[in-house]
């Protein structure tokens, strides 16, 4: 290996590392609010990158039938319940998020014609597909099992994982799709080349990780999310809702999931699988934060990301078994540090 | 014969002519809903009894395939492995041994950390071996390994699913009988416990990680043999049923089966073998593309099933065989040789030394400079007002949460180092504050786990029954001393349906299953009835004659002036008085502590 060559899969790894970061920053977020371990996280960004690729090769995306099937399910369920708590007045905001936004979503992809427009535009698009599963499969799985063991929630996780996967299949097909680049330009550092997408994945990466802290700093519901993870019942006695703090931190790993998954669908052929061992990743690196800090999942996440890329050099077909194996020295350095673990959950 | 008796010689009979009369590919179908019902079996002990998960079991079962198919057809095999290869019973012996180990590693990395790590690294583990089987190159890589010998059992080959179908579903019966004589022993118990949270059991005497590690291993050692089993039946092997997401339909079937009943691992196996052959033809009808389709109806059937039905399709089943759904509450108690009982103390004898005991939790206080001793035939009260300190003492004490500094002598031994377990083994039993019991399980079966440390059968003699001589004595030893707290009409109620004072009395019978020499018992009296709080106190009475010496702490003002030989007070972490019942009624200190000095 020369330096040009290190220097490369550096680069890769840094890009993947970031994408893994934004991930692991996700799973610390809504394990700390809700005790979830969420292993759907991944799905988001395969349903992001192909919910893009659909529309740029103006197809209807499917995740749009999800979307409206989950409002549905949702405007049943809270329909019935409002009506037996008497509570007539929650109605039109029901019927707002779960029929009306599905609705003109579906409206605005069938009248716009979505492959001409500008690739913003589109990135918008999907977003607004995409992002409002995250608070629906909330309510739908998780928020009746809420007070449940993470075991439960876990395996809930696990099984909503499995029929994202199996639906992402349905809407997508076994094809993979790569999207266009968001710019073309190539930079040059010496003998280095960086590509633009490489700089857009940074860059956002860096943006979105400010953002989330300015969320969490200098906002109320930043703050609410906080004081959840920090001590549920202690929360709900202060007056914030933990099933709002539940969806808020749904969105927001959605928000992250698909962004990701668009940021990287330029890079790699996303399948309908994909997702998975790319939000698996970030698993390792929240991991190494325990699933608690933030910065320290952040740098696991990236040295993920780094391990991936060496290890795809010098020894490709174990790339997986190397980076899933990292896992092991992890867990036993988190087990010699750890003395005492309460089990009251 | 009892119903119950009628229910399993039926299922039997049936077992035994399902490979005479059914056409092939039901037998086909049978061989595999036996071999995913022994993995789910072993989900089974470590979700539904021990409250752990996997999701890497299919890489286990992937771990005993493929260690038998390439010691059985690899041609250059390096000297010290070759007697091996000779034959497929040697080389499930090589997987076993191989299998133990790896789950040995993973749980002894990720059961000291709480609960969720052991699914992830499972999840990990899962999907490296996957990847391991599909690229190295002596397995064959993507394509496998073909061309497994047949096993040949008592000189009788069997070649064909039928032949096959008998050891198949013996290995699954004797998994089966194994597990159940494992849940039924002190060591089953212990580990039934595990559900409960780790504190009551390590404070009676349970070394909980290694009842972790022990079902870890038990399930991780079923997925292999249901390995083994698989590379001789189909001769051919590759990574595929061995990936995670097979690895999580076993989780699956264990859940819908119903996770906490041994049978319904074979349920659950038997609907999501069934259900996803059917899905396998229906589903791509009527979506228009092929695909595993199947996983979208089983994870919206598995998120339906723990919203709505926790505990699974077993019982549910169980309700129309009533007999099956009681199994094991009721029992014989037979008459049993007593076990042995620790020499009991002439009175007078100091038992518990506590001195300059500070327990910090951050920059909190909590005990400051504690002291207070006990002696044998004695009882001792420790009051105070709420968070005095009381029961952050009896956690110092028990081992449960060691104290920050200060020095514990139990015995003459300084015990404030060691872990509740320890304390425990030396004659210190307690009762919790917050009731610690398993709902789930009989008032009998609750009180044998304080009996732990009085038995010594290990899980080996537990499996294979012989714990039995041993076994009677323990519950017979746990029916006495329910009989000696009065709680003998209710022996084979559900812990879980006494009222709450009731349940307090049956900690108390735990804790002196455990045949202590100090009994540490925190709030005995709360939710009593005037009669009981009697009967309670005519108990511990009679337990000081014994020559016991008792830890007592209480709210109830009365009931420990008319008990207790000393009393300490205490408030806000520290002692504030000490000596006779009268002399502290009316100590002022007390006094302002109690009322505020309106006094």
């Amino acid at each position: 290996m020369d330096l040009q060559i290190a220097l490369l899969l550096g680069q890769d790894g840094i890009t993947n590392g970031a994408i893994y970061a934004l991930l692991a920053l996700a799973l610390v977020l809504v394990f700390a609010v809700t005790r979830v371990i969420f292993i759907p996280q991944g799905e988001f960004v395969a349903l992001g990158a192909l919910s893009l690729a659909s529309l740029q090769a103006g197809k209807t995306p499917g995740t749009l039938w999800l979307l409206l099937g989950a409002g549905i399910a949702i405007f049943i369920i809270d329909g019935i319940g409002a009506i037996k708590a008497g509570a007539l007045h929650r109605f039109p905001k029901i019927v707002l998020w779960n029929l009306a936004y599905p609705g003109i979503t579906g409206l605005v992809l069938f009248l716009v014609k979505p492959a001409e427009l500008p690739m913003l535009a589109q990135v918008m698009l999907s977003l607004i597909l995409v992002v409002p599963l995250g608070p629906m499969i909330y309510r739908l799985a998780f928020q009746p099992l809420a007070e449940a063991s993470v075991l439960v929630l876990l395996i809930v996780a696990v099984a909503v994982h499995m029929a994202l996967v199996g639906l992402g299949l349905l809407f997508f097909g076994a094809e993979g799709s790569r999207t266009p680049a968001f710019s073309d330009a190539v930079f040059e550092f010496g003998t280095i080349h960086v590509t633009g997408q490489t700089f857009w994945v940074l860059a956002s990466s860096v943006l979105l990780i400010a953002t989330l802290y300015l969320f969490f700093e200098r906002t109320l519901y930043g703050k609410a999310l906080r004081a959840t993870a920090i001590n549920r019942i202690g929360a709900r006695l202060m007056g914030i809702s933990t099933i709002m703090a539940g969806k808020l931190s749904f969105l927001l790993a959605a928000l992250i999931g698909a962004f990701s998954g668009i940021l990287i669908a330029p890079i790699t052929t996303i399948y309908y699988d994909t997702g998975f061992l790319i939000g698996l990743k970030g698993f390792v690196g929240a991991i190494v934060g325990g699933l608690a800090s933030y910065p320290v999942a952040a740098a696991g996440a990236l040295l993920v990301g780094l391990l991936e890329s060496y290890s795809s050099f010098w020894a490709s077909a174990f790339k997986e078994v190397i980076v899933f194996t990292l896992i092991i020295p992890v867990l036993l350095w988190r087990s010699l540090t750890t003395h005492h673990v309460e089990e009251d959950e | 014969m009892s119903r119950q008796r009628w229910i399993y010689a039926g299922f039997l009979v049936l077992l035994m002519l399902g490979p005479i009369i059914l056409p092939e590919f039901y037998v086909t179908l049978l061989n595999y809903i036996g071999l995913y019902a022994i993995v789910a079996l072993g989900l089974v002990l470590l979700t539904g009894v021990g409250g752990l998960t996997s999701f890497g079991q299919a890489a286990f079962v992937g771990l005993g395939a493929y260690t038998t198919a390439y010691l059985t057809t690899a041609t250059e095999l390096s000297a010290w492995l070759a007697p091996f290869g000779q034959s497929p019973w040697l080389a499930l012996l090589v997987g076993l041994v191989l299998t133990a180990l790896v789950a040995f590693v993973l749980g002894a990395l990720t059961l000291r950390l709480s609960g969720h790590y052991l699914p992830l690294g499972t999840i990990a583990w899962g999907i490296s071996i996957y990847f391991l089987f599909g690229n190295l190159e002596f397995l064959g890589g993507h394509t496998g390994i073909t061309g497994i010998p047949s096993l040949s059992l008592l000189g009788l080959e069997l070649k064909l699913g039928r032949d096959f179908y008998f050891l198949i579903w013996i290995a699954l019966l004797a998994a089966v009988w194994l597990t159940q004589n494992l849940l039924d022993s002190r060591e089953g118990r212990a580990i039934r416990a595990l559900k409960g949270g780790t504190l009551m059991a390590e404070a009676m005497g349970v070394n909980t990680a290694r009842s972790k590690i022990v079902i870890f291993l038990i399930a991780a050692l079923y997925a292999c043999i249901s390995g083994w089993l698989y590379a001789h039946l189909q001769r051919f092997v590759n990574p595929t049923p061995f990936s995670l997401h097979i690895g999580i339909e076993y989780l699956f079937m264990a859940v819908l089966g119903g996770a906490a009943h041994v049978w319904g691992a074979l349920l659950g196996a038997g609907v999501i073998t069934i259900l996803k052959q059917w899905l396998q033809d229906f589903l791509p009808k009527i979506l228009g593309s092929s695909g595993n389709f199947e996983v979208i109806v089983f994870g919206l059937m598995m998120v339906l099933i723990l919203q709505r039905a926790r505990d699974g399709l077993w019982p549910i089943l169980a309700r129309f065989v009533p007999n099956v759904a009681e199994k094991g509450s009721q029992r014989q108690i037979s008459q049993a040789e007593p076990l042995p009982k620790k020499a009991s103390l002439q009175a007078g004898n100091k038992l518990l030394e506590v001195g300059d005991v500070v327990k910090k939790f951050g920059g909190l206080v909590a005990c400051n400079r504690m002291n207070l001793s006990v002696q044998s035939g004695e009882v001792l009260a420790l009051i105070g007002p709420n968070g005095a300190g009381k029961s952050t003492m009896f956690n110092c004490i028990s081992g449960v949460d060691p104290a920050s500094s200060g020095e514990i002598h139990f015995l003459g031994e300084r015990i404030d180092q060691l872990n509740s377990r320890e304390i425990a083994r030396r004659g210190m039993s307690r009762t919790f504050q917050h009731v610690r019991l398993l709902p789930a399980m009989s008032v009998l079966e609750n009180v044998a786990i304080g009996a732990h440390l009085r038995g010594s059968k290990g899980v080996l003699s537990a499996l294979l029954h012989l714990d039995r001589v041993e076994e009677k004595r323990l519950m017979a030893e746990a029916a006495r001393q329910i009989e000696r707290v009065g709680l003998t009409q209710h022996m084979f109620d559900q812990a879980g349906s006494l009222p709450l004072g009731q349940q307090r009395i049956l900690e108390i019978a735990r804790a002196l299953a455990a045949d202590p020499l100090l009994l540490l018992l925190d709030e005995p009296a709360a939710g009593l009835r005037y009669l009981e709080k009697q009967a309670l106190a005519d108990l511990l009475r009679r337990l000081r004659a014994e020559g016991m010496g008792i830890l007592l702490v209480e709210h109830d003002v009365d009931f420990v002036m008319g008990l207790a030989d000393r009393v300490v007070v205490m408030e806000f972490g520290e002692k504030i008085a000490e000596g006779l019942p009268e002399q502290v009624q009316k100590n002022p200190a007390v006094l302002e502590a109690y009322l505020g000095g309106v006094a």
